[in-house]
């Protein structure tokens, strides 16, 4: 079995015409969202402050003085927002060999021939790579924006410290942004994504369509750690 | 070059203001360098480069120039403990623009105690770190005639001047969050006076003039302490940040670090070039083209869509697979 992933908690087929397939609780949606916004609201208060050309983006939050203040406390709200999300999907999102082989045939994807593309649980290696890129990324983003965040912690760290995290800092934001884009697009691109994350139930064809090995073990009674049966 | 009449004599800053009509320099026309802008009209007349040199040799520790400095600039220091040195307050502070740094040297050569006291504060780089470093448009400048000042209404606070500037001078304010350091006196220059500190300096350790004048009287400076066997006296103008608008005389200009860890070699680090160079120009070009990527594919690449046969799979699959219906 060490070569599928888990289903999640609240993963369930819901029977009738059409059938549709649970795939994010409630409580797992108003998560994701709630990180959205901070990190659509820390690229925008971080790109202000990281590009001249983009500084006009700080009348979005009052001006440079309180856009300057406000980045590092949504940052807080966004790695708060994201531990929670990781103990929810860092289980699913192990990386077996089948997802090596999934990367091995990316390119039939992008050109449209999913159909020859192995079978994926419930989350693809696409997602698993944005899953472990986002956790090993917003915890640099993190360490170092405590080490720049002068208004309390000044006197940690000496200004050559304070260099290197900042440039760390813009490195990793800017691997983000692009991890960002490719989720945001790859959510748009795969029609019937945003179901998922807003509605909390997919289409039975869409579980099929793209990610059958999940839809199987549903189909064949394979249950999250449920509220009800706890296995 | 704009002339300024009163800047050729050293001793500009201690003689009495000029009396006759001034017409103030140093307004936006004079600008060469603006903080995060991209492009900057050429300035409209170019000044004559100033400078102020500190005679380290000269010195006596009074903290004139200290008192001057707060009283011009309107500054409330914190009254502070005594830290083990004649050096008050600690360090730099957001309220202390410049600090007499005491540094006891033992030189090996006559094993003689040397007192060594540098007055430290922003050395106005030709080539400043802080002002590459700032991402607020207009928080930092630099006018034709070489100083470097903060422009405190465009300041945001972010602190990231401190991590540009190689001789750590820059302080952020606990209570207004805007950068501050010694200005030069713009706004005393700028109606033709010297600095606060050199009008008040007793030894006229501190002089203040054009930077070839300041260079000229240096060399004086230099060749008479040579003769009096200071054989590595010398100018400190480091060349690793374009040379700079605040210079020393040095005794031992051999081994800059001795007086209080005045760099040997001062440049903008790497790190910060880094940051501020390849990081910045290849950071918006990389996202910038995945997210054009992103829209291209978008727009011109076949939707990934849900078809009437996977729907029709999934339920064939259901009927097979199910040990009956939902799990």
């Amino acid at each position: 079995m060490n070569d599928t992933s888990p289903v999640e908690r609240g993963d369930a087929i819901e029977p009738g015409e059409p059938p549709t397939v649970h795939r994010y609780r409630l409580e797992t949606r108003i998560n994701h969202w709630i990180n959205a916004v901070a990190m659509i609201l820390l690229v925008l208060s971080g790109l202000s402050m990281f590009h001249p050309s983009l500084f006009f983006l700080t009348v979005l939050f009052g001006g440079g003085q309180n856009t300057r203040a406000i980045h590092p406390w949504i940052g807080l709200v966004l790695v708060l927002s994201f531990i929670l999300l990781i103990v929810q999907f860092w289980r699913a999102n192990l990386w077996n060999r089948s997802d090596t082989a999934w990367v091995a045939h990316a390119g039939e994807l992008v050109l449209g021939h999913e159909e020859r593309m192995p079978e994926a649980g419930k989350y693809n290696a696409g997602q698993k790579f944005v899953f472990w890129a986002m956790v090993i990324l917003i915890t640099i983003l993190f360490a170092t924006g405590i080490v720049i965040w002068d208004q309390y912690f000044s006197d940690l760290t000496g200004i050559e410290s304070k260099r290197l995290a900042v440039l760390a800092h813009s490195v990793a934001a800017i691997g983000a942004i692009c991890v960002l884009i490719l989720h945001v697009y790859a959510a748009i691109w795969v029609r019937g994504s945003f179901d998922a994350m807003i509605k909390g139930s997919v289409s039975a064809g869409w579980a099929w369509r793209h990610h059958r090995k999940w839809f199987r073990q549903l189909a064949a009674g394979a249950t999250g750690q449920s509220r009800r049966s706890g296995t | 070059m704009l002339d300024n009449p009163y800047l050729h004599n050293p001793d500009a800053a201690a003689s009495n203001p000029p009396t006759e009509g001034f017409v103030e320099n140093l307004g936006p026309g004079d600008l060469i360098r603006r903080s995060a802008t991209e492009y900057l009209p050429p300035p409209r007349r170019e000044l004559t480069p100033v400078a102020k040199l500190i005679d380290v040799s000269k010195c006596i520790g009074c903290k004139a120039c200290q008192s001057a400095c707060i009283e011009w600039n309107d500054t409330t220091p914190d009254i502070e403990e005594n830290v083990g040195t004649y050096m008050n307050p600690h360090d730099l502070t957001p309220e202390m623009f410049t600090l007499m740094r005491f540094a006891e040297w033992v030189n090996p050569e006559t094993e003689n105690l040397e007192w060594l006291i540098r007055k430290d504060g922003c050395m106005h780089c030709a080539d400043p770190g802080c002002l590459k470093a700032c991402p607020a448009p207009g928080a930092i400048v630099q006018y034709s005639n070489g100083i470097v000042d903060f422009v405190h209404e465009n300041c945001i606070g972010c602190g990231y001047c401190i991590k540009g500037c190689p001789f750590n001078i820059p302080r952020i304010s606990r209570r207004d969050h805007h950068a501050y350091k010694c200005t030069l006196c713009s706004d005393r220059v700028a109606v033709g006076q010297g600095p606060a500190c050199a009008k008040a300096c007793p030894t006229q350790a501190i002089v203040f003039g054009t930077k070839d004048d300041m260079k000229k009287h240096a060399g004086e400076r230099i060749a008479d302490l040579k003769s009096r066997g200071y054989k590595n006296a010398g100018l400190y103008d480091p060349e690793g940040v374009g040379g700079t608008h605040v210079m020393y005389v040095l005794h031992h200009a051999d081994k800059p670090h001795i007086y209080s860890d005045l760099p040997d070699n001062p440049k903008i680090s790497p790190i910060v070039l880094a940051w501020k160079g390849v990081t910045k120009s290849a950071g918006i070009a990389v996202m910038g083209f995945a997210a054009a990527a992103a829209v291209f594919h978008g727009l011109f690449a076949r939707a990934n869509r849900v078809t009437a046969e996977d729907e029709d799979n999934a339920k064939r699959a259901l009927r097979d697979d199910a040990p009956g219906g939902r799990a």
